[in-house]
Protein backbone atom coordinates (compact mmCIF):
# COMPACT_ATOMS: atom_id res chain seq x y z
CA UNK A 1 0.00 0.00 0.00
CA UNK A 2 1.45 3.29 -1.04
CA UNK A 3 0.56 6.60 0.54
CA UNK A 4 -2.28 8.50 -1.09
CA UNK A 5 -1.04 10.73 -3.84
CA UNK A 6 -1.95 14.33 -3.99
CA UNK A 7 -3.32 15.50 -7.25
CA UNK A 8 -0.79 18.33 -7.32
CA UNK A 9 1.97 15.73 -7.63
CA UNK A 10 0.49 14.35 -10.79
CA UNK A 11 -1.30 15.58 -13.82
CA UNK A 12 -0.51 19.27 -13.75
CA UNK A 13 3.18 18.84 -13.27
CA UNK A 14 3.53 15.95 -15.67
CA UNK A 15 6.15 16.65 -18.32
CA UNK A 16 3.94 15.75 -21.26
CA UNK A 17 0.89 17.72 -20.18
CA UNK A 18 2.87 20.93 -19.93
CA UNK A 19 5.26 20.24 -22.80
CA UNK A 20 4.80 22.02 -26.09
CA UNK A 21 1.61 20.97 -27.83
CA UNK A 22 3.07 19.35 -30.98
CA UNK A 23 5.29 17.07 -28.92
CA UNK A 24 2.42 16.13 -26.65
CA UNK A 25 0.29 15.32 -29.69
CA UNK A 26 3.03 13.22 -31.28
CA UNK A 27 3.34 11.35 -27.97
CA UNK A 28 -0.38 10.56 -27.98
CA UNK A 29 -0.30 9.44 -31.63
CA UNK A 30 2.60 7.03 -31.14
CA UNK A 31 1.30 5.58 -27.86
CA UNK A 32 -2.24 5.02 -29.11
CA UNK A 33 -0.98 3.63 -32.44
CA UNK A 34 1.38 1.20 -30.71
CA UNK A 35 -1.33 0.02 -28.33
CA UNK A 36 -3.90 -0.34 -31.07
CA UNK A 37 -1.49 -2.12 -33.45
CA UNK A 38 -0.60 -4.58 -30.70
CA UNK A 39 -4.29 -5.25 -30.08
CA UNK A 40 -5.11 -5.72 -33.78
CA UNK A 41 -2.09 -7.92 -34.48
CA UNK A 42 -3.25 -10.36 -31.83
CA UNK A 43 -6.72 -10.65 -33.28
CA UNK A 44 -7.48 -14.00 -34.86
CA UNK A 45 -9.10 -12.22 -37.72
CA UNK A 46 -5.94 -10.39 -38.71
CA UNK A 47 -3.89 -13.57 -38.46
CA UNK A 48 -6.42 -15.29 -40.76
CA UNK A 49 -6.14 -12.37 -43.17
CA UNK A 50 -2.34 -12.68 -43.33
CA UNK A 51 -2.58 -16.48 -43.70
CA UNK A 52 -5.02 -16.08 -46.58
CA UNK A 53 -2.46 -14.10 -48.58
CA UNK A 54 0.26 -16.53 -47.60
CA UNK A 55 -1.70 -19.54 -48.82
CA UNK A 56 -2.85 -17.87 -52.04
CA UNK A 57 0.64 -16.63 -52.91
CA UNK A 58 2.25 -19.94 -52.08
CA UNK A 59 -0.36 -21.76 -54.13
CA UNK A 60 0.07 -19.48 -57.13
CA UNK A 61 3.84 -19.82 -56.96
CA UNK A 62 3.58 -23.60 -56.95
CA UNK A 63 1.12 -23.84 -59.79
CA UNK A 64 2.27 -21.08 -62.12
CA UNK A 65 5.97 -20.97 -61.41
CA UNK A 66 6.54 -17.39 -60.32
CA UNK A 67 6.53 -15.47 -63.57
CA UNK A 68 4.59 -12.35 -64.55
CA UNK A 69 1.35 -14.36 -64.65
CA UNK A 70 1.68 -15.18 -60.96
CA UNK A 71 2.05 -11.51 -60.14
CA UNK A 72 -0.96 -10.64 -62.31
CA UNK A 73 -3.19 -13.17 -60.59
CA UNK A 74 -1.96 -11.92 -57.23
CA UNK A 75 -2.66 -8.35 -58.31
CA UNK A 76 -6.28 -9.07 -59.16
CA UNK A 77 -6.80 -10.89 -55.86
CA UNK A 78 -5.32 -7.96 -53.93
CA UNK A 79 -7.50 -5.48 -55.86
CA UNK A 80 -10.72 -7.30 -54.93
CA UNK A 81 -9.97 -8.72 -51.51
CA UNK A 82 -8.13 -5.86 -49.82
CA UNK A 83 -10.90 -3.25 -50.16
CA UNK A 84 -13.64 -5.67 -49.08
CA UNK A 85 -11.90 -7.11 -46.05
CA UNK A 86 -10.45 -3.77 -44.96
CA UNK A 87 -13.92 -2.19 -45.05
CA UNK A 88 -15.61 -5.04 -43.19
CA UNK A 89 -12.89 -5.55 -40.60
CA UNK A 90 -12.47 -1.81 -40.11
CA UNK A 91 -16.14 -1.01 -39.51
CA UNK A 92 -16.77 -4.04 -37.27
CA UNK A 93 -13.64 -3.26 -35.28
CA UNK A 94 -14.55 0.39 -34.83
CA UNK A 95 -18.10 -0.40 -33.69
CA UNK A 96 -16.70 -2.84 -31.12
CA UNK A 97 -14.18 -0.25 -29.92
CA UNK A 98 -16.84 2.39 -29.35
CA UNK A 99 -16.89 2.28 -25.53
CA UNK A 100 -13.13 2.09 -25.35
CA UNK A 101 -12.84 5.10 -27.66
CA UNK A 102 -15.07 6.98 -25.22
CA UNK A 103 -12.76 6.07 -22.35
CA UNK A 104 -9.79 7.39 -24.35
CA UNK A 105 -11.69 10.56 -25.25
CA UNK A 106 -12.20 11.19 -21.53
CA UNK A 107 -8.41 11.34 -21.08
CA UNK A 108 -6.60 14.68 -21.34
CA UNK A 109 -5.65 14.23 -24.98
CA UNK A 110 -6.37 15.98 -28.24
CA UNK A 111 -9.09 14.39 -30.38
CA UNK A 112 -7.16 14.77 -33.62
CA UNK A 113 -4.11 13.10 -32.13
CA UNK A 114 -6.31 10.26 -30.90
CA UNK A 115 -7.76 9.83 -34.39
CA UNK A 116 -4.30 9.72 -35.94
CA UNK A 117 -3.25 7.09 -33.40
CA UNK A 118 -6.32 4.91 -33.90
CA UNK A 119 -6.06 5.17 -37.71
CA UNK A 120 -2.38 4.23 -37.83
CA UNK A 121 -2.88 1.49 -35.29
CA UNK A 122 -5.51 -0.12 -37.49
CA UNK A 123 -3.76 0.47 -40.85
CA UNK A 124 -0.25 -0.69 -39.97
CA UNK A 125 -1.19 -4.29 -38.98
CA UNK A 126 -3.36 -4.66 -42.09
CA UNK A 127 -0.50 -3.51 -44.34
CA UNK A 128 1.94 -5.79 -42.53
CA UNK A 129 -0.40 -8.75 -43.07
CA UNK A 130 -0.37 -8.08 -46.83
CA UNK A 131 3.37 -7.51 -46.97
CA UNK A 132 4.17 -10.69 -45.06
CA UNK A 133 1.46 -12.79 -46.71
CA UNK A 134 2.33 -11.78 -50.27
CA UNK A 135 6.05 -11.11 -49.84
CA UNK A 136 6.89 -14.07 -47.59
CA UNK A 137 6.68 -16.89 -50.11
CA UNK A 138 8.72 -14.88 -52.64
CA UNK A 139 11.30 -14.06 -50.00
CA UNK A 140 11.68 -17.73 -49.13
CA UNK A 141 12.48 -18.45 -52.76
CA UNK A 142 15.21 -15.85 -52.67
CA UNK A 143 14.10 -13.59 -55.55
CA UNK A 144 16.05 -15.33 -58.29
CA UNK A 145 14.65 -13.02 -60.94
CA UNK A 146 14.94 -9.21 -60.66
CA UNK A 147 11.75 -8.57 -62.65
CA UNK A 148 9.28 -10.08 -60.14
CA UNK A 149 10.96 -8.13 -57.36
CA UNK A 150 9.88 -4.72 -58.72
CA UNK A 151 6.49 -6.10 -59.69
CA UNK A 152 6.00 -7.61 -56.27
CA UNK A 153 6.85 -4.29 -54.64
CA UNK A 154 4.21 -2.65 -56.86
CA UNK A 155 1.58 -5.20 -55.78
CA UNK A 156 2.36 -4.75 -52.08
CA UNK A 157 2.47 -0.96 -52.48
CA UNK A 158 -0.93 -0.99 -54.16
CA UNK A 159 -2.30 -3.20 -51.38
CA UNK A 160 -0.94 -0.73 -48.83
CA UNK A 161 -2.51 2.24 -50.62
CA UNK A 162 -5.89 0.46 -50.84
CA UNK A 163 -5.66 -0.40 -47.14
CA UNK A 164 -5.02 3.24 -46.25
CA UNK A 165 -7.95 4.41 -48.40
CA UNK A 166 -10.48 1.86 -47.19
CA UNK A 167 -9.53 2.03 -43.51
CA UNK A 168 -10.22 5.75 -43.70
CA UNK A 169 -13.56 5.07 -45.43
CA UNK A 170 -14.38 2.52 -42.70
CA UNK A 171 -13.73 5.25 -40.11
CA UNK A 172 -16.07 7.62 -41.97
CA UNK A 173 -18.82 4.97 -42.11
CA UNK A 174 -18.48 4.03 -38.43
CA UNK A 175 -18.55 7.70 -37.43
CA UNK A 176 -21.57 8.59 -39.54
CA UNK A 177 -23.79 5.54 -38.96
CA UNK A 178 -24.72 5.01 -35.34
CA UNK A 179 -26.32 1.68 -36.18
CA UNK A 180 -23.75 -1.03 -36.75
CA UNK A 181 -25.85 -3.15 -39.08
CA UNK A 182 -26.47 -0.19 -41.34
CA UNK A 183 -22.78 0.64 -41.11
CA UNK A 184 -21.80 -2.86 -42.17
CA UNK A 185 -24.31 -2.66 -45.00
CA UNK A 186 -22.81 0.64 -46.12
CA UNK A 187 -19.32 -0.89 -46.04
CA UNK A 188 -20.36 -3.77 -48.28
CA UNK A 189 -22.28 -1.32 -50.49
CA UNK A 190 -19.18 0.84 -50.96
CA UNK A 191 -17.19 -2.20 -52.01
CA UNK A 192 -19.86 -3.42 -54.44
CA UNK A 193 -19.99 0.02 -55.97
CA UNK A 194 -16.23 0.40 -56.33
CA UNK A 195 -15.32 -3.14 -57.30
CA UNK A 196 -18.27 -4.33 -59.38
CA UNK A 197 -21.04 -1.86 -60.21
CA UNK A 198 -18.69 0.91 -61.29
CA UNK A 199 -17.05 -1.21 -64.00
CA UNK A 200 -20.46 -2.20 -65.31
CA UNK A 201 -21.50 1.44 -65.55
CA UNK A 202 -18.27 2.34 -67.33
CA UNK A 203 -18.85 -0.48 -69.84
CA UNK A 204 -22.40 0.69 -70.42
CA UNK A 205 -21.17 4.25 -70.98
CA UNK A 206 -18.54 3.06 -73.45
CA UNK A 207 -21.15 1.10 -75.38
CA UNK A 208 -23.64 3.96 -75.39
CA UNK A 209 -21.19 6.64 -76.49
CA UNK A 210 -19.01 4.55 -78.74
CA UNK A 211 -19.29 7.11 -81.55
CA UNK A 212 -17.61 9.81 -79.48
CA UNK A 213 -14.00 10.25 -78.41
CA UNK A 214 -13.89 8.73 -74.93
CA UNK A 215 -10.28 9.20 -73.93
CA UNK A 216 -10.73 12.07 -71.52
CA UNK A 217 -13.99 10.87 -69.88
CA UNK A 218 -12.46 7.42 -69.45
CA UNK A 219 -9.47 8.91 -67.78
CA UNK A 220 -11.64 10.93 -65.42
CA UNK A 221 -13.76 7.88 -64.61
CA UNK A 222 -10.65 5.93 -63.78
CA UNK A 223 -9.38 8.61 -61.45
CA UNK A 224 -12.79 8.81 -59.74
CA UNK A 225 -12.77 5.23 -58.43
CA UNK A 226 -9.91 4.27 -56.10
CA UNK A 227 -10.08 0.58 -57.01
CA UNK A 228 -9.91 1.33 -60.75
CA UNK A 229 -7.18 3.83 -60.13
CA UNK A 230 -5.19 1.31 -58.12
CA UNK A 231 -5.67 -1.29 -60.84
CA UNK A 232 -4.46 1.06 -63.55
CA UNK A 233 -1.51 2.29 -61.51
CA UNK A 234 -0.54 -1.28 -60.78
CA UNK A 235 -0.92 -2.50 -64.34
CA UNK A 236 1.15 0.44 -65.58
CA UNK A 237 3.90 -0.68 -63.24
CA UNK A 238 3.56 -4.25 -64.42
CA UNK A 239 3.74 -3.04 -68.02
CA UNK A 240 0.93 -5.29 -69.17
CA UNK A 241 -1.63 -2.64 -70.03
CA UNK A 242 -2.12 -4.27 -73.41
CA UNK A 243 -4.09 -6.81 -71.44
CA UNK A 244 -6.55 -4.13 -70.42
CA UNK A 245 -8.08 -3.68 -73.85
CA UNK A 246 -9.37 -0.36 -75.04
CA UNK A 247 -9.18 1.55 -71.73
CA UNK A 248 -5.75 0.14 -71.14
CA UNK A 249 -4.52 1.41 -74.46
CA UNK A 250 -5.98 4.84 -73.81
CA UNK A 251 -4.54 4.99 -70.36
CA UNK A 252 -1.21 3.70 -71.54
CA UNK A 253 -1.20 6.55 -74.01
CA UNK A 254 -2.14 9.15 -71.40
CA UNK A 255 -0.61 7.79 -68.28
CA UNK A 256 2.23 5.69 -69.64
CA UNK A 257 5.73 6.88 -68.90
CA UNK A 258 7.04 8.77 -65.93
CA UNK A 259 4.47 11.61 -65.99
CA UNK A 260 1.58 9.20 -66.18
CA UNK A 261 2.83 7.22 -63.23
CA UNK A 262 3.30 10.42 -61.32
CA UNK A 263 -0.27 11.53 -62.07
CA UNK A 264 -1.66 8.15 -61.04
CA UNK A 265 0.35 8.06 -57.81
CA UNK A 266 -0.70 11.64 -56.96
CA UNK A 267 -4.34 10.73 -57.58
CA UNK A 268 -3.95 7.74 -55.25
CA UNK A 269 -2.38 9.99 -52.62
CA UNK A 270 -5.39 12.30 -52.91
CA UNK A 271 -7.66 9.29 -52.49
CA UNK A 272 -5.83 8.48 -49.26
CA UNK A 273 -5.80 12.06 -47.96
CA UNK A 274 -9.47 12.80 -48.76
CA UNK A 275 -11.15 10.10 -46.65
CA UNK A 276 -8.61 10.64 -43.84
CA UNK A 277 -9.47 14.35 -43.77
CA UNK A 278 -13.20 13.56 -43.78
CA UNK A 279 -12.83 11.00 -40.99
CA UNK A 280 -10.69 13.37 -38.93
CA UNK A 281 -13.25 16.11 -39.35
CA UNK A 282 -16.10 13.79 -38.33
CA UNK A 283 -14.14 12.42 -35.37
CA UNK A 284 -13.25 15.89 -34.09
CA UNK A 285 -16.88 17.02 -34.16
CA UNK A 286 -18.77 13.87 -33.24
CA UNK A 287 -20.96 13.55 -30.15
CA UNK A 288 -20.05 10.23 -28.59
CA UNK B 1 -16.47 23.31 -8.66
CA UNK B 2 -18.66 22.47 -11.65
CA UNK B 3 -21.23 24.99 -12.78
CA UNK B 4 -23.51 24.41 -15.74
CA UNK B 5 -25.75 27.14 -17.08
CA UNK B 6 -28.63 26.69 -19.48
CA UNK B 7 -27.21 23.50 -20.92
CA UNK B 8 -29.21 22.27 -23.91
CA UNK B 9 -28.73 19.34 -26.24
CA UNK B 10 -30.97 17.90 -28.91
CA UNK B 11 -30.34 14.61 -30.68
CA UNK B 12 -32.09 14.79 -34.02
CA UNK B 13 -35.45 16.16 -32.97
CA UNK B 14 -35.37 14.76 -29.44
CA UNK B 15 -34.44 17.31 -26.76
CA UNK B 16 -32.30 15.53 -24.16
CA UNK B 17 -31.14 18.47 -22.07
CA UNK B 18 -33.50 21.43 -21.82
CA UNK B 19 -31.66 24.07 -19.88
CA UNK B 20 -29.70 22.35 -17.11
CA UNK B 21 -28.53 24.75 -14.39
CA UNK B 22 -26.39 23.04 -11.81
CA UNK B 23 -23.78 23.74 -9.22
CA UNK B 24 -21.74 20.79 -8.06
CA UNK B 25 -19.88 21.52 -4.84
CA UNK B 26 -16.26 20.64 -4.17
CA UNK B 27 -15.49 17.91 -1.68
CA UNK B 28 -18.91 16.30 -1.81
CA UNK B 29 -20.50 13.25 -3.35
CA UNK B 30 -23.21 14.31 -5.75
CA UNK B 31 -25.56 11.64 -7.03
CA UNK B 32 -27.35 12.33 -10.30
CA UNK B 33 -30.57 10.37 -10.35
CA UNK B 34 -33.59 10.23 -12.57
CA UNK B 35 -35.55 7.91 -14.83
CA UNK B 36 -34.08 6.43 -18.01
CA UNK B 37 -33.72 9.04 -20.71
CA UNK B 38 -33.66 11.89 -18.21
CA UNK B 39 -30.36 13.20 -19.58
CA UNK B 40 -27.94 11.88 -16.92
CA UNK B 41 -25.54 10.32 -19.39
CA UNK B 42 -25.71 13.28 -21.76
CA UNK B 43 -24.87 15.62 -18.90
CA UNK B 44 -21.89 13.50 -17.89
CA UNK B 45 -20.72 13.22 -21.49
CA UNK B 46 -20.96 17.00 -21.86
CA UNK B 47 -18.86 17.42 -18.74
CA UNK B 48 -16.24 15.03 -20.14
CA UNK B 49 -16.22 16.73 -23.53
CA UNK B 50 -17.51 13.62 -25.31
CA UNK B 51 -20.62 15.47 -26.41
CA UNK B 52 -20.88 19.11 -27.33
CA UNK B 53 -23.94 20.86 -25.95
CA UNK B 54 -26.01 22.96 -28.36
CA UNK B 55 -26.30 25.81 -25.89
CA UNK B 56 -25.17 26.82 -22.43
CA UNK B 57 -21.84 26.42 -20.71
CA UNK B 58 -20.11 24.19 -18.20
CA UNK B 59 -17.29 25.64 -16.17
CA UNK B 60 -14.72 23.67 -14.23
CA UNK B 61 -13.27 25.85 -11.45
CA UNK B 62 -14.38 28.92 -13.35
CA UNK B 63 -12.87 27.87 -16.70
CA UNK B 64 -15.32 27.05 -19.49
CA UNK B 65 -14.98 23.56 -20.93
CA UNK B 66 -14.08 23.83 -24.60
CA UNK B 67 -11.62 22.56 -27.13
CA UNK B 68 -8.68 22.42 -24.70
CA UNK B 69 -8.47 18.90 -23.33
CA UNK B 70 -6.11 19.60 -20.44
CA UNK B 71 -8.85 19.94 -17.81
CA UNK B 72 -9.50 16.23 -18.21
CA UNK B 73 -6.17 15.53 -16.50
CA UNK B 74 -8.08 16.36 -13.32
CA UNK B 75 -10.91 13.89 -13.98
CA UNK B 76 -11.05 10.18 -13.32
CA UNK B 77 -13.84 8.60 -15.38
CA UNK B 78 -15.37 5.20 -14.89
CA UNK B 79 -17.75 4.34 -17.74
CA UNK B 80 -20.77 2.20 -17.11
CA UNK B 81 -19.77 -0.66 -19.40
CA UNK B 82 -16.30 -2.12 -19.12
CA UNK B 83 -15.97 -2.88 -22.81
CA UNK B 84 -12.23 -2.99 -23.45
CA UNK B 85 -10.20 -4.22 -26.43
CA UNK B 86 -10.11 -8.00 -26.22
CA UNK B 87 -6.55 -8.93 -27.05
CA UNK B 88 -4.63 -6.84 -24.59
CA UNK B 89 -3.95 -7.32 -20.89
CA UNK B 90 -5.00 -5.19 -17.95
CA UNK B 91 -1.36 -4.20 -17.44
CA UNK B 92 -1.16 -2.92 -21.02
CA UNK B 93 -4.42 -1.03 -20.61
CA UNK B 94 -3.33 0.69 -17.40
CA UNK B 95 0.06 1.32 -19.03
CA UNK B 96 -1.59 3.12 -21.95
CA UNK B 97 -3.58 5.35 -19.60
CA UNK B 98 -0.40 6.12 -17.71
CA UNK B 99 1.43 7.03 -20.92
CA UNK B 100 -1.43 9.21 -22.11
CA UNK B 101 -1.46 11.03 -18.79
CA UNK B 102 2.30 11.36 -19.05
CA UNK B 103 2.97 10.16 -15.55
CA UNK B 104 4.57 7.16 -13.89
CA UNK B 105 3.18 8.02 -10.49
CA UNK B 106 0.13 5.91 -10.00
CA UNK B 107 -2.22 5.13 -7.19
CA UNK B 108 -2.78 1.41 -7.60
CA UNK B 109 -4.32 0.82 -4.19
CA UNK B 110 -7.67 -0.11 -5.69
CA UNK B 111 -6.01 -2.72 -7.94
CA UNK B 112 -4.85 -4.53 -4.81
CA UNK B 113 -7.93 -3.80 -2.70
CA UNK B 114 -10.20 -5.32 -5.36
CA UNK B 115 -7.80 -8.23 -5.82
CA UNK B 116 -7.36 -7.83 -9.58
CA UNK B 117 -3.54 -7.79 -9.56
CA UNK B 118 -3.31 -11.54 -10.48
CA UNK B 119 -5.69 -10.99 -13.42
CA UNK B 120 -3.80 -8.05 -14.88
CA UNK B 121 -1.49 -10.17 -17.02
CA UNK B 122 -4.31 -12.08 -18.66
CA UNK B 123 -5.99 -10.88 -21.82
CA UNK B 124 -9.08 -8.86 -20.98
CA UNK B 125 -11.15 -11.18 -23.17
CA UNK B 126 -10.74 -14.12 -20.80
CA UNK B 127 -11.70 -12.14 -17.68
CA UNK B 128 -15.23 -12.32 -16.29
CA UNK B 129 -17.49 -9.30 -16.63
CA UNK B 130 -17.12 -8.57 -12.92
CA UNK B 131 -13.32 -8.68 -13.06
CA UNK B 132 -13.32 -6.34 -16.08
CA UNK B 133 -15.51 -3.98 -14.10
CA UNK B 134 -12.93 -4.07 -11.29
CA UNK B 135 -10.19 -3.14 -13.79
CA UNK B 136 -12.49 -0.35 -14.98
CA UNK B 137 -12.88 0.94 -11.43
CA UNK B 138 -9.16 0.72 -10.70
CA UNK B 139 -8.42 2.68 -13.90
CA UNK B 140 -10.61 5.58 -12.77
CA UNK B 141 -8.77 5.85 -9.45
CA UNK B 142 -5.21 5.67 -10.85
CA UNK B 143 -4.30 9.32 -11.08
CA UNK B 144 -5.62 10.92 -7.88
CA UNK B 145 -7.90 13.28 -9.79
CA UNK B 146 -9.75 16.21 -8.25
CA UNK B 147 -13.00 15.02 -9.75
CA UNK B 148 -14.34 11.50 -10.12
CA UNK B 149 -17.09 10.83 -12.63
CA UNK B 150 -18.51 7.38 -11.95
CA UNK B 151 -21.31 6.05 -14.13
CA UNK B 152 -23.10 3.34 -12.16
CA UNK B 153 -19.87 2.34 -10.44
CA UNK B 154 -21.07 -0.74 -8.59
CA UNK B 155 -23.10 -2.35 -11.37
CA UNK B 156 -21.78 -5.83 -12.02
CA UNK B 157 -19.62 -5.92 -8.89
CA UNK B 158 -20.06 -8.53 -6.18
CA UNK B 159 -21.18 -7.20 -2.73
CA UNK B 160 -17.67 -7.41 -1.28
CA UNK B 161 -16.03 -5.44 -4.11
CA UNK B 162 -18.91 -3.04 -4.20
CA UNK B 163 -18.35 -2.36 -0.48
CA UNK B 164 -14.61 -1.78 -1.07
CA UNK B 165 -15.35 0.65 -3.88
CA UNK B 166 -17.90 2.53 -1.79
CA UNK B 167 -15.42 2.80 1.09
CA UNK B 168 -12.88 4.22 -1.31
CA UNK B 169 -15.37 6.76 -2.66
CA UNK B 170 -16.10 8.00 0.86
CA UNK B 171 -12.38 8.13 1.66
CA UNK B 172 -11.70 10.23 -1.45
CA UNK B 173 -14.51 12.58 -0.45
CA UNK B 174 -12.96 12.93 3.00
CA UNK B 175 -9.69 13.94 1.30
CA UNK B 176 -11.57 16.83 -0.29
CA UNK B 177 -12.11 15.28 -3.73
CA UNK B 178 -15.34 15.76 -5.61
CA UNK B 179 -17.38 12.80 -6.80
CA UNK B 180 -20.21 12.75 -9.30
CA UNK B 181 -21.98 9.44 -9.67
CA UNK B 182 -25.09 8.04 -11.22
CA UNK B 183 -26.89 5.04 -9.86
CA UNK B 184 -30.19 3.26 -9.96
CA UNK B 185 -29.55 1.62 -6.62
CA UNK B 186 -31.22 3.93 -4.15
CA UNK B 187 -29.79 2.29 -1.02
CA UNK B 188 -26.34 2.95 -2.43
CA UNK B 189 -27.16 6.61 -2.95
CA UNK B 190 -28.46 6.68 0.61
CA UNK B 191 -25.11 5.38 1.76
CA UNK B 192 -22.85 7.63 -0.33
CA UNK B 193 -24.49 10.86 -1.44
CA UNK B 194 -24.17 14.26 0.21
CA UNK B 195 -26.07 16.04 -2.54
CA UNK B 196 -28.76 14.84 -4.89
CA UNK B 197 -29.54 16.09 -8.37
CA UNK B 198 -32.82 14.83 -9.73
CA UNK B 199 -32.99 15.10 -13.51
CA UNK B 200 -36.17 14.44 -15.42
CA UNK B 201 -36.97 15.19 -19.07
CA UNK B 202 -33.76 17.16 -19.45
CA UNK B 203 -34.28 19.63 -16.61
CA UNK B 204 -33.23 19.72 -12.98
CA UNK B 205 -36.23 19.03 -10.75
CA UNK B 206 -34.31 18.98 -7.52
CA UNK B 207 -30.75 19.86 -6.56
CA UNK B 208 -29.55 20.15 -3.03
CA UNK B 209 -28.42 18.45 0.13
CA UNK B 210 -29.80 15.21 1.40
CA UNK B 211 -31.48 16.82 4.45
CA UNK B 212 -33.16 19.40 2.25
CA UNK B 213 -34.49 16.62 0.02
CA UNK B 214 -35.89 14.72 2.98
CA UNK B 215 -37.47 17.90 4.36
CA UNK B 216 -39.07 18.78 1.02
CA UNK B 217 -40.50 15.34 0.46
CA UNK B 218 -41.31 14.80 4.15
CA UNK B 219 -39.61 11.42 4.25
CA UNK B 220 -36.89 9.90 6.37
CA UNK B 221 -34.73 8.09 3.84
CA UNK B 222 -33.30 9.07 0.47
CA UNK B 223 -34.80 5.95 -0.96
CA UNK B 224 -38.28 7.17 -0.07
CA UNK B 225 -37.65 10.77 -1.04
CA UNK B 226 -36.48 9.83 -4.52
CA UNK B 227 -39.42 7.52 -4.89
CA UNK B 228 -41.58 10.46 -3.80
CA UNK B 229 -39.92 12.70 -6.43
CA UNK B 230 -40.53 10.13 -9.15
CA UNK B 231 -44.14 9.70 -8.12
CA UNK B 232 -44.60 13.44 -8.15
CA UNK B 233 -43.45 13.45 -11.80
CA UNK B 234 -45.86 10.73 -12.70
CA UNK B 235 -48.75 12.52 -10.99
CA UNK B 236 -47.94 15.87 -12.59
Amino acid sequence: MSAPLRSADLAWTSPVAVADAPRARAHVVTRVARFQAREVMRSRWLIAYGCFFLVVTEGLLRFTGGDARTILSLASIVLYVVPLLTLVFGTVYLYNAREFTELLLAQPIDRRALFAGLYSGLTIPLVLAIAIGVGGPFLMRGFADPLPRAMLAAVIGTGAALTMIFTAIAFCIALWCEDRLRGLGAAIGVWMLGAIVYDGLVMAAVAAFSDYPLEKPMLMLTLANPIDLARVTLLLQLDVSALMGYTGAVIQQFLGGATGTLVAVCALALWIAGPIALGLHAFARKDF
Amino acid sequence: MIVSRGLTKTYGSVPVLRGVDLHIARGRVTAIVGPNGAGKTTFIKSLLGLTRPDGGTITFDGVAIGADASYRARIGYMPQIAHFPENITGTELLGLLRELRGTDACDERLVDALGVRPSLDKKLRVLSGGTRQKVNAAAAFLFAPDLYVLDEPTSGLDPLSSGILKERITAERDLGRTIILTSHILSEIDELADDIVYLCDGTVHFAGGVTELKRQTMTTSIERSIAALMRREVAA
